[in-house]
């Protein structure tokens, strides 16, 4: 574990200075033999639970390859059917995010605790707005339209009778996407809460922060690989 | 503990049994323990008990096939002394013992059996023999054997144990709602159209999609501990071979499970909103579930048999005193079993693919064959010229080379294609993966749990009622599966509830197998409850086993170890090493232990 205590050290309020979960008094569980070692095995136990993600999705991206390979007209009437420039808009705020999810890492290494939260909140704020464009702006205006999955299916204009497939691999694939983004916006949040009431985070001890910040990143990437393949191949 | 010995660094430290005075503080000590050695036995009395269900709908199904369903002529005679002929329906045995009980008096006889057996499979894969060994006797031994204190993540293992709760709770409340009749590997469309109530199907679906998460989080504990936890001086082939077997299965675990974690949840979408990715009748593909499932539940049924080959590895050297032979073959063929596991699942479907993905995967099934006659002929050839002491744990370790060597074999004619046409979907199927499940990861599950029962419990098992346990268990075992091959090639077609009467003689015998086997089993749950009330206090390593567990008490501390460990000698060094604990009264050990020089 890098530490960098030189520049700008946060000055620490003596109410937290003695609390055990302040980050210079936190301590190793009582089954490492040093600090060091819970954090490398933590780092190591969150790649190996974003390998099971990575695969979660695979069988997503899977299905969509089975039925493109099967109804390649139906597949390039579904795309579309997408406003590329609100898949672009929520590619560019979860880059924004995974940006400042990095720099919330970085502030941490550093004990730059104004600034560790300043960058957890755009990052849950980035969460946020991607909801809110998903929502506002394509699920509600589709399923308005009657593009549903599967049987709710009632778009009156459909050109090929594989079209409900596709809405369905669509709702899925974004939907358990959206709900991973959820997710990684509740870990910051709780991040965001000990990093405020504790400063539980700092150069000795900001395992939690990374942890956090890889999630946000693998959500981030999933995207990248469902936005062209939904949005933009034809 | 006094001052001063607080000082010295002598903690008096009871137990990990030893709790509070007060049942309710008890009961609040184990339900909030992050010890990784009471997680392991609540997961051990847990998937006990699931197994007595399973095993319980297993006894229903084969009390259903004792004879076939027939419609009779029955004759009465009326008040004026004429004869009535009417027809009446034998041998609807799950049905009349329904009625007996007053349950399920709506259901037909075969649609009784059909749910007797997704019960049966359902429990039997998901909520026992899958946690099985990893989660009970993994959990408790795996950090003992490393010389850790507990696993990696405590807390990340506490939840696993929750979550494995929660799961079996939707499948229990399932069973309890009437239960569902898909196949325990809920085939679409049957899972997703048949007429049993919606929500019985949904939860247990939840069920096997909840458990999914308890058994990734179990496997990456295991994997991660196993990196950063080992004693100093224990390399990575200084491990037993247990821990590498536990390894293996766990990245078995990992990589798998999140494969049918989607596949589940595709299903439940389905069910509930009838989304179509698995509807033929809306362009969907039934057979991408089938690809999808197995991508998962091949791979899972090595999850199953690796831990039990790592307990065997240990049986056989421990109780044959002799140094494991070919150590590295072991530890890697479990490494290649696990890494084939994945290109095999085609193997399930050949009647549903291609003429040339069947002949790859037939021949990327057959790849499984060498790894695992590398670990039979060596722990034929570590027993040669061992002091075999033959008892119940050796027993079981004799009975697994035997059973599971049929088990092996036998998987063979069904992964040709040629053979294959004429045995899949038949008995001799049943009795294959019988022989692999129950004659090889319950049998060595059996036996690793008497051979560790002393250290867990810190109470010796009455040996000969032990033996006599596991005596009624080959042969039950044997004549309930044994039977089923030649059926099998006769012709008789697996889950169904009736069968012409040629076959009956062979149903029959198979049906008294299961009551030996059943009479076996609580045998040996007589023993273990006799064991754990007026069981002798035993000693730190009864059986003069090498590896780290046997240095800690018997049971072991909180923390395991007085002092950390360190590792100065291999597992098997059993030619080198006097065994720690050891009294010469209490077993003989090679003339030439202690004798060599490090």
């Amino acid at each position: 574990m890098s530490t960098m205590t030189d520049t700008n050290p946060t000055d620490v309020p003596q109410s937290i200075l003695k609390s055990p979960k302040h980050w210079r008094n936190r301590i190793a569980g009582h089954h490492w033999r040093t600090g060091d070692e819970e954090f490398d095995a933590a780092k190591l136990g969150m790649w190996l639970f974003l390998t099971t993600e990575v695969l979660l999705f695979a069988g997503i991206f899977c299905g969509y390859a089975v039925f493109r390979m099967m109804y390649p007209e139906a597949w390039a009437n579904g795309s579309h059917y997408l406003d590329w420039r609100f898949g672009a808009a929520n590619t560019a705020v979860l880059l924004l995010s995974s940006w400042t999810a990095a720099n919330a890492v970085r502030c941490a290494q550093l004990d730059k605790q104004f600034w560790l939260r300043v960058n957890i909140i755009i990052t849950i704020a980035c969460a946020a707005l991607f909801i809110f464009i998903k929502l506002k702006f394509e699920y509600m205006v589709k399923l308005g339209e009657g593009k549903a999955p599967g049987t709710f299916f009632s778009y009156p204009y459909a050109q090929d009778p594989h079209e409900p497939l596709w809405w369905s691999l669509y709702y899925i694939g974004t939907g358990i996407h959206a709900a991973h983004v959820i997710i990684g916006a509740a870990l910051f949040g709780v991040v965001l809460y000990y990093a405020k009431r504790y400063q539980a985070y700092g150069p000795t001890q900001y395992t939690l922060v990374e942890n956090a910040a890889l999630y946000w990143h693998l959500v981030d990437l999933v995207w990248i690989f469902l936005f062209p393949l939904l949005y933009l191949i034809h | 503990m006094s001052t001063l010995d607080a000082h010295a660094g002598h903690h008096e430290e009871g137990s990990y049994l030893s709790g509070p005075p007060g049942i309710m503080a008890k009961v609040w000590q184990w339900a909030t323990t992050v010890d990784h050695k009471k997680i392991g036995v609540m997961y051990l009395f847990a998937v006990l008990f699931m197994f007595f269900v399973g095993g319980m709908a297993a006894l229903l199904v084969r009390y259903e096939l004792i004879d076939p369903m027939r419609e009779v002529l029955v004759q009465t005679v009326d008040a004026n002394g004429d004869i009535i002929e009417t027809t009446a329906t034998q041998g609807e045995n799950l049905k009349d013992l329904f009625e007996g009980l007053g349950m399920h008096e709506d259901l037909t006889g075969t649609q009784i059996y059909n749910r007797a057996f997704t019960l049966h499979g359902a429990v039997m894969v998901f909520m026992f023999i899958v946690p099985s060994i990893p989660a009970s006797l993994g959990n408790f031994f795996l950090p003992v054997m490393l010389g850790a204190k507990d696993v990696a993540f405590p807390r990340l293992n506490l939840l696993s144990w929750y979550i494995y709760l929660f799961g079996s709770t939707f499948g229990i409340l399932s069973i309890l709602m009437g239960g569902v009749d898909t196949g325990w590997t809920f085939y679409t469309p049957y899972s997703t159209t048949t007429d049993a109530d919606h929500w019985r199907v949904v939860l247990m679906v939840t069920a096997a999609f909840i458990l999914g998460f308890s058994s990734i989080l179990t496997g990456l504990n295991f994997v991660v501990t196993v990196h950063k936890l080992r004693a100093p001086g224990m390399g990575w082939f200084d491990m037993p071979l247990f821990i590498w077997a536990v390894y293996a299965t766990s990245i078995i675990q990992v990589l798998a499970t999140p494969v049918i974690g989607i596949t589940l949840l595709l299903l439940i979408f389905e069910r509930i909103m009838n989304i179509g990715i698995f509807d033929p009748a809306m362009g969907g593909d039934p057979v991408l579930y089938q690809h999808f499932f197995w991508f998962y539940s091949h791979p899972v049924v090595y999850v199953m048999i690796l831990p039990a080959m790592g307990i065997i590895s240990e049986l056989l050297a421990v109780h044959a005193r002799k140094h494991i032979f070919g150590y590295r073959a072991i530890a890697f063929s479990s490494l290649g079993i696990a890494g084939v596991s994945f290109l095999v699942w085609g193997h399930h479907i050949f009647t549903a693919m291609g003429e040339l993905a069947a002949v790859l995967f037939s021949g990327l099934t057959f790849l499984v064959a060498i790894p695992t006659a590398i670990k039979v002929f060596n722990w034929i050839a570590t027993l040669y010229k061992g002091s075999i002491v033959l008892n119940t744990p050796m027993c079981y370790g004799l009975m697994f080379l035997f059973t599971f060597s049929i088990g092996g074999l036998t998987g063979l004619p069904l992964a040709t294609l040629a053979t294959d046409l004429h045995l899949h979907d038949s008995y001799f199927v049943v009795a294959h993966f019988h022989y692999v499940m129950m004659g090889g990861t319950v049998i060595a599950f059996l036996g690793g749990i008497h051979h560790w029962w002393p250290k867990m419990f810190g109470k010796m098992y009455n040996e000969p009622g032990a033996l006599i346990g596991m005596a009624l268990v080959f042969i039950g075992f044997n004549v309930t599966f044994f039977t089923q091959f030649f059926l099998g090639t006769q012709g008789m077609p697996r889950r169904y509830a009736n069968y012409v009467d040629e076959f009956q003689t062979l149903h029959q015998i198979s049906t008294y197998g299961s009551w030996i086997l059943g009479l076996g089993m609580f045998v040996h749950l007589a023993v273990f409850i006799h064991s754990l009330v007026a069981g002798e206090k035993a000693p730190a390593n009864p059986w003069g086993g090498l590896t780290l567990e046997w240095e800690c008490e018997s049971p072991p501390i909180e923390h395991n170890f007085h002092h950390e460990p360190i590792v100065k000698h291999g597992p098997y060094d059993f030619e080198t090493t006097v065994p720690p604990h050891w009294d010469p009264k209490d077993y003989p050990i090679h003339p030439d232990a202690g004798k060599a020089t490090h």
